[in-house]
């Protein structure tokens, strides 16, 4: 390990840290901001360049922002388009969820569908796919089943009114799984025709996912109105005594961030199933590069979040197309090597 | 004395699992006061001393910090006044050493403030106070016990409140860096007017530190009084069940179990 380190050059990463303590400023968090800023620019012209007839650049540009009806405008501006922004707003939202309910869980392994949303969802959607309710009511039925859970889980861990993490965590593993057995029912009991959709909605697929506006909206909304609190966050994440100490209202925040998780979670499982692993690793990547300020970490994560998988759906598209792969199984083959790279990295000593 | 007590408890009833802590319990802490707090394990001292943050609520009575409830105050006032250090328990998540101390900063910034270079001296000065200048960058996963509660004392300091709640500050400590943190605190006291309430475990260091000291004896019974008269032989072995003598070398005090 020190040999590689020696033989690393001036500018490499680990100089640089030297050169700049992680002093949270905000001349730090625009910097980090706008590199991921580029990254998902980068991703989101990847997404709509590539696909069935490679689109070159200059063309999606005047695709987008030009007069001209042609063909490959047509195919940008109504297929790639449309896919491309629900992919990169579910990526983003279940990277805040997962960077929401870590805080407010104090543990590094918990993830959006840790809390029995994800399963709430899936009983909805499955009910409707079942019984052949139509593509629109399975959006309806997962979002209901999201929020049946949430408020079931919020209802019971509240309890005697302690509403203490293990509670929580404990009761949404218990939602989790019994709602886990319901799909399991379902898809026993399903038949084969339908098997099929019914398993790509729970490995996570892009393809139906439909009007991407409103969970824009809400991924735009939540990072707005989670950002003021982003300090307090911190605090949160170092325990609730401690911030209640330095004049955190801890009771309110913490009813706050299982909403907005909870939200952030349902729009995404509604808009795209359950797309496993981007809720889970993007928060832990942005905090093996920049550390654990909820004030970069927040945003980093959603812009993180929604390029990841928009890269991880652009491959899912292509590999074997015109057969299409389900996103949740690229998302966690590229996932995984980039979270171990990164955390061999982190464990190589310092200074 | 006419100005207002720093800490005041009025009536003070405290439980834990239906076992007494204390009833009907009044004292005043005016600005240099110095309180040791001695009991057994489980006794309730580390419960009490919560309740006298404002983290939980007493069973019946009020405390007031600067003449004022807690719940009046709000709790970003209160951080202003009140500082309360806890006995370490694990991070769950890596932060630098830096980050960490500049935690104290929080109540004196507004909602969309970052930390300024004044806050970050502050902190600073905080660290190289409690002998952890120049790892600002360590990840306090990788720090000892020690260091890790003299990171937390830094902490604390950043947020310069006037009224210190310490719950054992000097555990994990060697000896060099008890009397350290401990001559801190008191310069604190003295110079800047704050008053301490810590917990300890070492009745000789309460003899050298504090000015007043209170026991819990664990069935719901207190007594309170000066350091001079409550820190006897006798007292203390009835405290902890356990024969301890005096030894005085120097005016320096130290009581050995017999």
């Amino acid at each position: 390990m020190n040999t590689k380190s020696r033989n690393s050059t001036p500018s490499s990463d680990h100089a640089v840290r030297c050169a700049e303590p992680a002093i949270p400023t905000r001349r730090r968090a625009f910097l980090i901001i706008g590199a991921l800023l580029a990254l998902s620019l980068a991703s989101l012209a990847l997404a709509l360049s590539i696909g069935s007839v490679t689109i070159p650049l200059a063309d999606i540009v005047s695709a987008l922002f030009g007069e001209a009806g042609d063909t490959s405008s047509e195919v940008v501006r109504s297929l790639r388009l449309p896919r491309a922004l629900a992919g990169f707003a579910c990526g983003g939202l279940l990277a805040i969820a997962g960077a929401l309910l870590q805080v407010l869980l104090r543990n590094p392994l918990a993830d959006p569908y840790i809390l029995g949303i994800s399963g709430g969802a899936g009983i909805g959607a499955m009910f409707t796919i079942l019984f052949g309710l139509g593509a629109a009511s399975v959006n309806a039925g997962a979002f209901l089943g999201a929020f049946a859970a949430m408020l079931l889980v919020f209802g019971l861990a509240h309890g005697d009114g302690s509403w203490t993490r293990t509670r929580l965590l404990l009761t949404g593993v218990i939602v989790a799984a019994g709602c886990g057995a319901g799909v399991a029912l379902m898809l026993s009991i399903a038949p084969d025709n339908r098997l099929r959709g019914m398993l790509f909605w729970l490995m996570g697929d892009l393809s139906q996912s439909g009007e991407p506006h409103l969970a824009l909206g809400v991924l735009v909304a939540i990072l707005l109105v989670a950002f003021p609190f982003a300090r307090e966050l911190n605090l949160l994440s170092r325990g609730e005594d401690i911030a209640r100490t330095l004049g955190v209202r801890v009771a309110f925040l913490r009813r706050g961030v299982y909403f907005t998780a909870s939200l952030a979670t349902a729009t995404a499982v509604t808009l795209a199933g359950s797309i496993g692993f981007i809720g889970l690793i993007v928060p832990h990547l942005v905090r093996l590069a920049s550390g654990n300020d909820q004030r970069i970490l927040l945003p980093a994560s959603a812009l993180a979040g929604g390029s990841l998988l928009l890269i991880a759906d652009t491959l899912a598209r292509a590999v074997i197309a015109p057969r299409q792969l389900p996103v949740g199984v690229l998302t966690a083959l590229i996932g995984v090597p980039v979270f171990l790279f990164l955390l061999a990295r982190d464990s190589r000593p310092k200074h | 004395m006419s100005e207002t007590p720093l800490l005041e408890a009025r009536k003070l009833a405290v439980e834990i699992g239906g076992h007494s802590i204390c009833r009907d319990f009044d004292f005043s802490l005016y600005p240099g006061d110095r309180l040791g707090i001695l009991g057994c394990n489980g006794a309730g001292k580390s419960t009490l001393l919560s309740v006298l943050a404002g983290l939980r609520l007493p069973q019946a009575g009020e405390v007031l910090i600067d003449g004022k409830r807690y719940d009046t105050l709000g709790p970003r006032k209160s951080a202003r006044i009140r500082g309360w250090l806890p006995q370490i328990h694990g991070d769950a998540f890596t932060a630098t050493v830096l980050e960490t101390a500049l935690i104290g900063r929080h109540p004196h910034l507004g909602r969309w403030d970052w930390e300024s270079e004044e806050d970050i001296r502050i902190a600073r000065d905080a660290l190289t106070a409690v002998g952890l200048a120049g790892i600002e960058q360590r990840d306090i996963q990788s720090l000892s016990g020690g260091e890790r509660q003299r990171l937390a004392i830094a902490a604390m300091l950043a947020q310069s409140p006037c009224l210190f709640l310490l719950d054992e500050p000097i555990a994990y400590l060697d000896l060099k860096h008890q009397i350290a943190m401990l001559d801190l605190f008191s310069k604190a006291a003295r110079e800047n007017g704050a008053a301490l309430v810590m917990v300890l475990h070492e009745p000789g260091m309460a003899w050298r530190y504090c000015s007043r000291v209170l026991m819990i004896h664990g069935d719901g019974t207190t007594t309170q009084g000066s350091a001079r008269e409550m820190l006897t032989a006798d007292r203390l072995s009835s405290l902890y069940s356990y024969p301890l003598e005096l030894l005085e070398n120097r005016g320096r005090v130290g009581f050995i179990p017999k």
